[in-house]
């Protein structure tokens, strides 16, 4: 055989176990994560921590009940917020921008919030909202998740309307259409499954951020649904009790771990259906 | 495809004079520019009302920007100008007050691409009767019907009216934009190469379309088929270099043309 082409053929094996290795080792490190969570985090599941408070110390009973609450309330609350805002943002670069320098501005500064460490946006919520209304509260973390949110549906609206064919436009426009209808009903449905998946992407990644709620939502060890007033999250409380002597607090941090895996994996899996359905199309 | 073809082809068309018809448009004195560069330089011509007028010559010469002018589809992008007049029905259209929706309406346009909108084949077409028109559902029905029959897909999709604008083939695709511009009810038809991306029977079947379509409409098709343009128009402009190298009657120009380079391109020794 050809010296030159054996040599390729060489070089071909040893780049495949490479990459075959650098595969091994990133998802056995996370089929051990996995394994870990389930072991420990199945164990402590049970109808009472859907049911019961956090326990104080000491307790030997109690759940996630507010825990599991806060964090649905502030996440929906969050991306709530931070939907609309990213919605508008990505349009306004896709769109109407296009040519703009403005919108080179406001790319770059998207791609700094979009790297941006979660604890830096905490910090900030910190000295703009809960410093000046005098307390921690829900609403302070939801304002935390939301900056979150804002630039991961920036970056996806404005992607999944660049992946609208230009001529699609030009075609809506040759009707007669004005340009806001020409966005509303040609560019955002011919868009619309892939936004719906980059907003379920965005809820997914603040379901779990710690950081930014550890400096405006707290944590509370009562339920409650005042928005003006701390409130328990799961993040917050895994922080909180896997770092405490309680056996059982301990427990109920894996359990609390679990749950959040499950909700992310949940969404993801939904996000990527949607985005299977649209490629079917 | 031999001189003595195209001389075949011809003789079967009708060769109206030129100067018995009144034009539905007029270019005067057109001048087109992409930034700094010229890609139009003074062009002159009419299209005549209820004919095809067909644009050839070879790419970039500025046949499709010329096209895009009489609809201002230009004005979507910056840095794009026009000066010069150009009439529609003695009105100029490049006039910077005018309502580029209205004139849309007006003048429609049928794209290289088939492009539906993600929407049921239904919706595709009643969309753009619904922006001008407030028409009960049995209305509606009947303008959807007559659109989708004027473009000869009636047959194949009326039991699929609610599937989406996709799942057509292409061939079927580019009928439902051409039922979708015709159901506005225009003046003015815009073909940018509307046959490039299908195959011959599809092909066929929009030309025969053009052919019926130019009893109500008056039509320009750009084309880089040559055959296309003898097949179905009635005059044809030859452009190379963003000028207007001549323009006149089908029959005449792919016969016996007066210039040298149009006769270089026909007979396929350039372009």
């Amino acid at each position: 055989m050809n010296a030159l082409y054996s040599a390729r053929a060489r070089k071909d094996k040893i780049v495949r176990v490479l990459c075959f290795s650098a595969a091994a080792f990133g998802l056995t490190w996370l089929a051990l994560i996995l394994f870990t969570l389930f072991s420990k985090g199945l164990a402590g599941l049970s109808p009472e921590v859907f049911t019961q408070m956090t326990p104080p110390p000491g307790s030997k009973t109690g759940g996630l009940a507010n825990a599991i609450y806060g964090s649905v309330m502030m996440t929906i609350i969050g991306v709530g917020i931070g939907t609309p805002i990213g919605l508008f943002a990505g349009t306004y670069l896709a769109e109407y921008g296009r040519h703009e320098k403005l919108s080179f501005y406001v790319r770059f500064i998207n791609d700094i919030l979009l790297s941006a460490p979660s604890i830096v946006i905490g910090l900030f919520i910190y000295g703009a909202v809960v410093v000046p209304m005098g307390g921690f509260s829900a609403f302070a973390g939801s304002l935390a998740l939301a900056v979150i949110v804002i630039p991961v549906v920036v970056r996806t609206t404005e992607d999944m309307l660049l992946l609208v064919p230009n001529q699609l436009r030009e075609a809506a426009s040759a009707l007669g259409l004005p340009r806001s209808l020409v966005i509303r009903r040609i560019a955002y449905t011919a868009a619309k499954t892939g936004i719906i998946t980059g907003i379920l992407l965005a809820t997914a990644r603040v379901a779990g951020e710690t950081a930014p709620l550890l400096f405006t939502a707290l944590s509370n060890q009562f339920w409650n649904v005042n928005l003006m007033k701390t409130m328990a999250n799961l993040p917050v409380t895994i922080n909180n009790f896997v770092q405490s002597p309680y056996e059982y607090w301990r427990q109920l941090a894996w359990t609390g771990a679990l749950l959040i895996t499950l909700a992310v994996l949940a969404l993801n899996v939904f996000a990527r259906l949607l985005g299977a359905e649209r490629k079917q199309k | 495809m031999t001189d003595l073809q195209i001389k075949t082809d011809m003789s079967q068309a009708a060769a109206p004079s030129m100067g018995a018809l009144a034009n539905k448009l007029e270019v005067r004195n057109l001048d087109f520019f992409y930034g700094d560069s010229k890609a139009l330089k003074s062009i002159n011509l009419g299209l005549a009302i209820n004919t095809v007028t067909a644009f050839i010559g070879p790419s970039g010469c500025g046949k499709s920007t010329l096209l895009r002018i009489l609809n201002r589809m230009y004005d979507l992008y910056p840095g794009q100008r026009a000066t010069g007049e150009v009439l529609l029905d003695g009105q100029n259209l490049l006039d910077p007050k005018l309502d580029l929706n209205l004139l849309r309406a007006r003048v429609g346009m049928v794209f290289q691409k088939p492009t539906p909108f993600p929407m049921t084949i239904y919706e595709n077409i009643a969309f753009g009767i619904k922006l001008y028109e407030n028409l009960s559902k049995s209305e509606l029905d009947g303008r959807v019907e007559n659109a989708l029959r004027g473009a000869a897909l009636w047959n194949e999709v009326k039991d699929k009216l609610n599937a989406s604008g996709l799942s057509l083939s292409g061939g079927q695709q580019q009928r439902l934009c051409i039922a979708r511009t015709v159901a506005i009810q225009p003046e003015v038809i815009l073909f940018d190469e509307p046959c490039s991306a299908l195959d011959p029977i599809s092909t066929a079947k929009v030309e025969e379309l053009i052919d019926e379509l130019k009893e109500k409409y008056t039509i320009a098709i750009v084309t880089h088929n040559m055959q296309q343009a003898a097949r179905v128009s009635e005059f044809t402009a030859f452009m190379y270099l963003g000028e207007l190298i001549e323009f006149g009657q089908t029959t005449k120009l792919f016969t016996s043309p007066e210039k040298r380079q149009t006769q270089d391109y026909i007979t396929g020794r350039f372009g």
